[in-house]
């Protein structure tokens, strides 16, 4: 797959991660690449092959739904760019009503 | 330069004290850490109390036979109190509030931190060059890189700035890096070893593991690091032998298995020398040597480079700028403020990877490439399960060359990516591997890489420690440490 700067802007607004013009004129290319170099593993027939999603086979364990972990808001807040009150702070996402 | 197993004796017999030991490795680091770049962090005040805390015990005869040993961690695990890099800027400010699992069950055994090691950002790479806080210098070589992504761990070993190190392999972080420095690297079955509190990059892929003098080192670490835990949900719950008790038994008879791609164009004529004459050597202890095929092996890099990107896209969704990490200045809106804090924060190899990650896994190609890469790692998976019906252990190199230049790679990720050749079909497998010194090319070591069959770690032990009894390479050292 050819990816052109469209597809770059795309991908990097679902990853959220912002790119300049000079970004994608330096990613296209070099995504690109990469992508073709994968398709590679299309030359084999994977019919008759079941998806590994884990090496072992092993599904994820559950456990009992008790309260493990004790309360440390505050030692995680302590690192936190931005709280108040207990809270994390963001930019306002909804605006005020007029 | 003593091995962990020489200084637990010596520590042991009185004949050194923990907090003597743990200043000898603080003065070397101080002396030559300028020079490799090897740690981001080092925990000196710490490391002096808990090395003082280690003699107390042993003084009240208290002590574990690794109490006191000093220990350098890769900056991918979580250290309480301790800043946690994984070598990005997008981690510069983070104090982990917890302990990795791994970090608390070195301490509980009297293990003392020395510092967190330089590595690749999250690590995503084979050179140590991605790091946010600059190359490491290959010892052997200081023009040369150490290897990747546990670059950091490896070259502190071989200089002699710790007497071990932990490290992780995703597909080849450990094995590489100690190929190319020197030393012994084990990378454990997936699930052996938590990986709870050790940042995530591909989950299905991730294993912590030991870079050491002697495979016996990596041995008695690992008797420390195993075993479940129920923190990490694709931990295995099976018993935990003592890993030192047959690293003597005879390897008479072992079957050794050499994959006829492993030794093919793409290996250096050098490197494939030394790698066959340390076969010999097997064959001289009474190991038998057998060509066997893993015929999907050249697909072990695309499918890898699917999986991979495409789980890390998911794990470093977290870094947010919102609850840890970095922020950017003045954002305008939420959506900025992922953007910027995450473009800001985050390397071009790291954002290569998301992005690639983040298509493979987007409407409409989710077939073409995840589900496709998943088949595949189930053709190579059973390549292995074919050959292990035939063999105990397969044998060949670590990586295609010795370590090359600082900057040689950089401008194409792909030829970057393919230096992992030997080592990544065995992170897809999730099978233990070891690289063991075996010779040097050109005055640069070389890794024989040694794999084993799911939870056979006691096997590759006994064969490496053979090998290391009738050689002499993992005891050398480079000049000027």
């Amino acid at each position: 797959m050819t990816l052109t700067a469209a597809d770059v802007k795309k991908i990097a607004h679902l990853a959220r991660l912002n790119m300049s013009e000079d970004d994608i004129a330096f990613y296209t290319p070099q995504l690109s690449n990469i992508l073709h170099f994968v398709e590679q593993m299309n030359q084999c027939d994977t019919s008759h092959i079941d998806p590994v999603a884990n090496p072992l086979d092993l599904s994820q364990r559950t456990r009992p739904d008790k309260v493990t972990e004790p309360n440390q808001r505050e030692a995680f807040q302590k690192i936190a760019p931005e709280v108040q009150a207990g809270l994390y702070l963001v930019p306002k996402v909804i605006e005020d009503e007029a | 330069m003593k091995t962990v197993a020489e200084l637990s004796r010596d520590l042991a017999s009185k004949k050194i004290s923990s907090v003597e030991l743990t200043k000898h490795y603080l003065d070397r680091i101080k002396k030559f850490d300028k020079t490799l770049n090897a740690f981001i962090t080092v925990t000196e005040d710490q490391a002096l109390e808990n090395a003082k805390k280690a003699d107390e015990k042993r003084a009240k005869s208290a002590a574990g036979p690794l109490t006191g040993i000093p220990l350098a961690q890769k900056d991918i695990f979580c250290t309480l109190g301790v800043k946690t890099t994984c070598g990005s800027k997008i981690l510069d400010n983070f104090i982990s509030p917890y302990d990795a699992t791994t970090v608390q069950k070195f301490n509980d055994a009297g293990l003392v931190l020395l510092g967190k090691t330089n590595m690749d950002e999250f690590a995503m790479g084979s050179s140590n060059e991605n790091s946010f806080y600059g190359p490491v210098k290959n010892p052997w070589d200081l023009e040369r890189v150490p290897g990747g992504s546990s670059g950091g761990s490896a070259a502190t070993v071989a200089a002699g700035l710790a007497p071990a190190a932990t490290g992780t392999d995703t597909g080849g972080s450990i094995r590489q890096p100690a190929a190319l420095c020197g030393i012994t690297g084990l990378k454990p079955t997936y699930g052996r070893v938590s990986r709870y509190g050790m940042i995530a990059f591909a989950s299905s892929l991730d294993q912590g593991g030991l870079m050491t003098r002697s495979a016996e080192d990596a041995a008695l670490l690992l008797n420390v690091m195993a075993g479940f835990d129920e923190k990490d949900s694709t931990s295995v719950d099976k018993p935990v032998p003592d890993y030192t008790k047959k690293l003597n038994n005879s390897i008479k008879g072992l079957r050794i298995g050499l994959p006829s791609e492993f030794f093919n164009q793409g290996l250096d004529a050098d490197v494939a020398k030394v790698v066959q004459a340390a076969i010999k050597e097997y064959e001289k202890l009474g190991a038998s040597v057998h060509e066997i095929h893993l015929p999907n092996t050249k697909l072990s890099i695309p499918a890898y480079y699917v999986i991979a990107p495409a789980e890390c896209s998911s794990n470093l969704a977290r870094f947010d700028g919102v609850r840890y990490g970095y922020r950017c200045k003045n954002p305008q809106d939420l959506e900025d403020l992922y953007k910027r804090s995450r473009s800001e924060g985050f390397g071009a190899e790291v954002k290569r990877r998301i992005m690639i990650g983040t298509y493979a896994l987007s409407a409409g190609y989710y077939d073409a490439y995840y589900l496709q890469a998943q088949k595949v790692r189930g053709l190579i998976r059973q390549d292995f399960s074919k050959a292990f019906e035939k063999v105990d252990v397969i044998l060949g190199p670590t990586s295609p060359t010795t370590a090359f230049k600082i900057g040689e790679k950089t401008a194409d990720p792909i030829s970057m990516y393919l230096s992992d050749i030997y080592t990544i079909a065995v992170n897809l497998a999730g099978l233990p591997g070891m690289s063991i010194p075996c010779g040097f090319a050109k005055n640069l070591p070389v890794g024989l890489q040694l794999i084993g069959n799911l939870f056979s770690e006691e096997q590759l032990l006994t064969a490496a420690h053979n090998y290391q009894k009738v050689t002499d390479w993992h005891t050398k050292q480079p000049e000027g440490f």
